[in-house]
């Protein structure tokens, strides 16, 4: 099923917890050997008090063993407990925002997103691991990338997958989220992919739906897999995310890139910068766990990652900044601007770019643009994230 | 509703609790033709009046009961939402007896002949007093001024532009000036409609959930605006929901300079603040928005020393339709005349407020403002009386709510203190048990 060896093996963690004690007949017979083989493999369950009275029986039989005096511990036992709560590698239900994940979490996803990477370099990029799921992908706001790449993350995965772009006008029928959450529950799906324009559709989904629901974007609020996939290129390029710094320019007040980007990268111990007009700042910035600029080039100094966002074509005319030129000259990133960042700084951009806007087109298309491999990073982290959330859906 | 004279009814052994008169003693409450006998040490062995109900209250509180004057019903308009019977049934339970309906419904109750329509309704339907207020201005657009004089001879208390700010200074003006050769009280809800575009109280908590905020600036700015408003045109004025700090310090100020102004706030302001949304939950979406902790201290401390004089429930009922939605799509609003009390003495059981301070700005202090007989247990005021255990526990269950809307935000909450009897004009229309 999978070329490499995976460090997350398939072991769904609702499974039931099995424990096997073997012994050797040399044992039984009474006739114990130096390093006779006592081996317990067993699948522990910390959660519940029964699986802990398994564990102390397993501890007793080995403190009698210890007792003759003829059998070394380490070679006694191995305890394999891959089935406890920390050892699944995404113990949670659904993806709704990189907010309440742990850094090993994050970084399990990664991992498994750099096989996805793997495979889907090869020639044959079919997996079978959602083979018999069904994903559906509901988009109330249009989005070619974003659903494109979660559509072919689930077809590589071997997933049913369907696309549902609801319009404004059939919301504006009448029929709520809820309306639409409760017919798509109806038709059993296992993965429900979504995005929506209001922050917190997406819990609110998640709350009404049986299956697991990945959040890809909502509102201003967050847009998990996109942070992921950042990260995941960044980590490609620099062999690691902790103590870089990454400066996150343009429209932070509306983006929902720049919240997940901003957890994530706290949460991974890289040092975040924040660079906007104040205006597109949200209030509070200071507090969310980042250094905050005004001039963009004072900003750059140093940073080893320069991140841009899209800035929104109805807040360029005089309601946030006054003008494309205006903005362009202060905060659009040129070859000028970039200097200021570290010699071997890299350019990424979430997409879809305004050239000339928020950035030059010399640099979206330079060498230091990581652009283009974002995209491609974008399929495979959607991969590792279907494929962890599968993992934790009941086996049929 | 029935039109029979009520028995008379006579309610021992109760501690006995009159605001007005800063009464706190044990007592009874005599109650005949519908008015009020006598209330307090002085009734207590004044034996009962020919034929009397006699109920021993166990030593529980006899107090008059409240006067919510802020309540939405959807009558007319929104009758699924709620009807002026089911809120009269849910005020009761409350303790409520007399409630002041808000005039943002469908026709805005703008017309003297929509006066006239609530109160027949009400006599119809409702067992509570209920006072309709009217529109401040046609169609609550701000723009024109309603007839003031003849709604208010129709039985309008008050005017309002229900929760819709009247946003134009010089229309506020001229209706202050106006409303004042008639002695009428203009109720406010203050909150600029340009800066409060937003969603829920502005601030990192509002940044990290990706929603657009309503700074404290938008309702502070507005009520100064007003308060200067008042100081020219000398009128009587009442702002309705105020929810910061920065609030209550424009108001001491305001009557330190002794302008005609009264305050009031919403009991979701003083034991919710903007934490309790959690992950998006609507019931806690409202206008003004739930403020930080410290503006939620503050205005328990303003109700404590009487710089906020009224307390009110907010009742706003919103179905599932305009509940169920995304945040910013929600409605605003939530549902409280039943728990108006009994959340209200989280206060008195936090020893922040005393249990006469909380009960005078549920009692006597709002019918001081709408020139109200009831609110008080003197001698021949309407006999409006309720008793409470302030300690009996219990838990709001939805499926127990009377309201025909269950958006509340004490959803499962638990609370000290039940309304044990609600008396309406010396009937009694809620019995615990």
């Amino acid at each position: 099923m999978n070329a490499l060896p995976s460090p997350f093996s398939k072991k769904p963690w609702k499974s039931q917890p099995k424990c096997r004690v073997t012994r050797s007949k040399f044992l039984r017979d009474g006739a114990a050997p130096q390093g006779a083989a006592f081996t317990l493999t067993g699948t522990f369950f910390v959660r519940s008090i029964k699986y802990l009275t398994t564990m102390w029986t397993a501890v007793t039989i080995a403190d009698q063993s210890l007792c003759t005096g003829t059998i070394p511990p380490k070679a006694m036992i191995s305890m394999t407990a891959t089935h406890t709560h920390r050892d699944n590698p995404y113990p949670h239900r659904h993806l709704l925002g990189i907010e309440g994940l742990h850094p090993h979490e994050i970084l399990g996803l990664l991992d498994r997103a750099e096989q996805a990477v793997e495979v889907s370099r090869q020639l044959s990029k079919r997996k079978h691991v959602l083979a018999g799921r069904t994903q559906i992908n509901l988009f109330f706001e249009n989005s070619t990338r974003t659903q494109s790449s979660f559509e072919l993350a689930g077809k590589r995965l071997g997933a049913d997958v369907m696309n549902m772009a609801v319009s404004q006008s059939s919301v504006k029928k009448g029929e709520t989220l809820i309306d639409t959450a409760a017919t798509l529950n109806a038709m059993h799906p296992d993965l429900l992919v979504v995005r929506h324009h209001a922050a917190g559709a997406v819990h609110l989904l998640a709350r009404k739906v049986g299956c697991a629901v990945v959040n890809a974007g909502d509102g201003p609020h967050e847009h998990p897999t996109q942070a992921l996939l950042d990260a995941l290129t960044i980590r490609r390029h620099k062999g690691k995310i902790a103590r870089l710094t990454v400066a996150i320019c343009g429209d932070i007040a509306h983006s929902r890139v720049a919240r997940s980007n901003i957890i994530l990268l706290n949460a991974l111990g890289a040092r975040v910068r924040a660079i906007a007009p104040s205006t597109l700042l949200p209030s509070g910035i200071a507090k969310m766990g980042v250094e905050v600029f005004n001039d963009m080039r004072e900003g750059l100094k140093g940073a080893d990652i320069v991140m841009m966002l899209r800035l929104q074509r109805e807040r360029m005319n005089g309601a946030f900044v006054p003008s494309v030129r205006e903005y362009y000259r202060y905060y659009g990133l040129d070859a000028e601007k970039l200097a200021y960042a570290r010699d071997d700084a890299l350019v990424m951009h979430p997409g879809p770019m305004n050239r000339g806007v928020e950035i030059d087109a010399s640099i979206a298309d330079g060498a230091q643009s990581l652009i283009r491999e974002q995209v491609e990073m974008g399929v495979a982290v959607r991969m590792a994230v279907l494929e962890a959330l599968a993992d934790n859906l009941p086996a049929s | 509703m029935a039109f029979d004279t009520p028995k008379p009814l006579v309610l021992t052994n109760a501690r006995v609790i009159d605001p007005a008169r800063k009464l706190d003693a044990a007592g009874s409450v005599i109650i005949a033709d519908g008015t009020i006998l006598a209330a307090g040490p002085e009734a207590a062995n004044q034996g009962a009046p020919y034929g009397a109900d006699i109920i021993d209250c166990k030593g529980a509180i006899a107090c008059p009961g409240l006067i919510d004057m802020c309540v939405s019903v959807g009558e007319p308009g929104a009758e699924h939402r709620e009807t002026l019977a089911s809120a009269s049934d849910a005020a009761a339970a409350g303790g409520v007896t007399t409630i002041c309906t808000m005039p943002d419904t469908d026709p805005v109750i703008d017309d003297p002949a929509l006066v006239d329509f609530i109160l027949r309704r009400a006599r119809d339907t409702a067992e509570v007093n209920v006072h309709p207020l009217a529109a401040l201005t046609k169609g609550l657009a701000g723009q024109e001024m309603t007839e003031i004089g003849l709604l208010q001879e129709a039985g309008a208390v008050a005017f309002t532009n229900g929760h819709k700010s009247v946003k134009n200074a010089q229309v506020m003006r001229r209706m202050m000036t106006y409303a004042r050769d008639f002695d009428a009280l203009v109720i406010h809800h203050a909150e600029d409609p340009d800066l409060a575009g937003g969603v829920m109280n502005a601030g990192l908590n509002a940044s990290w959930k990706g929603l657009s905020g309503v700074p404290r600036e938008a309702e502070i700015i507005m009520l100064e605006r007003d308060l200067r408003l008042v100081g020219m045109s000398k009128g009587k004025y009442h702002v309705n929901l105020v929810s910061t700090s920065d609030s209550a310090d424009v108001i001491r100020g305001g009557k330190a300079k002794g302008l005609n102004i009264t305050a009031g706030v919403s009991i979701n302001h003083l034991t919710h603040n903007e934490n309790d949304i959690g992950a998006y939950r609507t019931f806690f979406k409202m206008s003004p928005p739930l403020r930080d902790e410290d503006d939620r201290q503050a205005m328990i401390a303003a109700v404590a020393d009487g710089t906020i004089d009224i307390i009110c429930s907010n009742h706003d009922p919103q179905d599932v339709e305009t509940k169920r939605h995304p945040w910013a799509e929600a409605e605003d609003g939530a549902i409280g005349l039943e728990t108006l009390l009994a959340a209200a003495l989280r206060l008195y059981h936090s020893e922040q407020v005393d249990l006469s301070t909380l009960l005078a700005a549920m009692t006597c202090n709002p019918a001081d403002r709408l020139g109200l007989e009831t609110g008080r247990l003197a001698k021949g005021a309407p006999a409006d009386v309720i008793v409470f255990d302030p300690e009996r526990p219990w838990v709001l269950e939805k499926s127990a709510i009377r309201s025909r809307s269950k958006n509340s935000p004490f959803e499962d909450a638990r609370f000290s203190g039940r309304v044990l009897r609600t008396v309406v004009g010396g009937r009694t229309v809620f019995a615990h048990g």
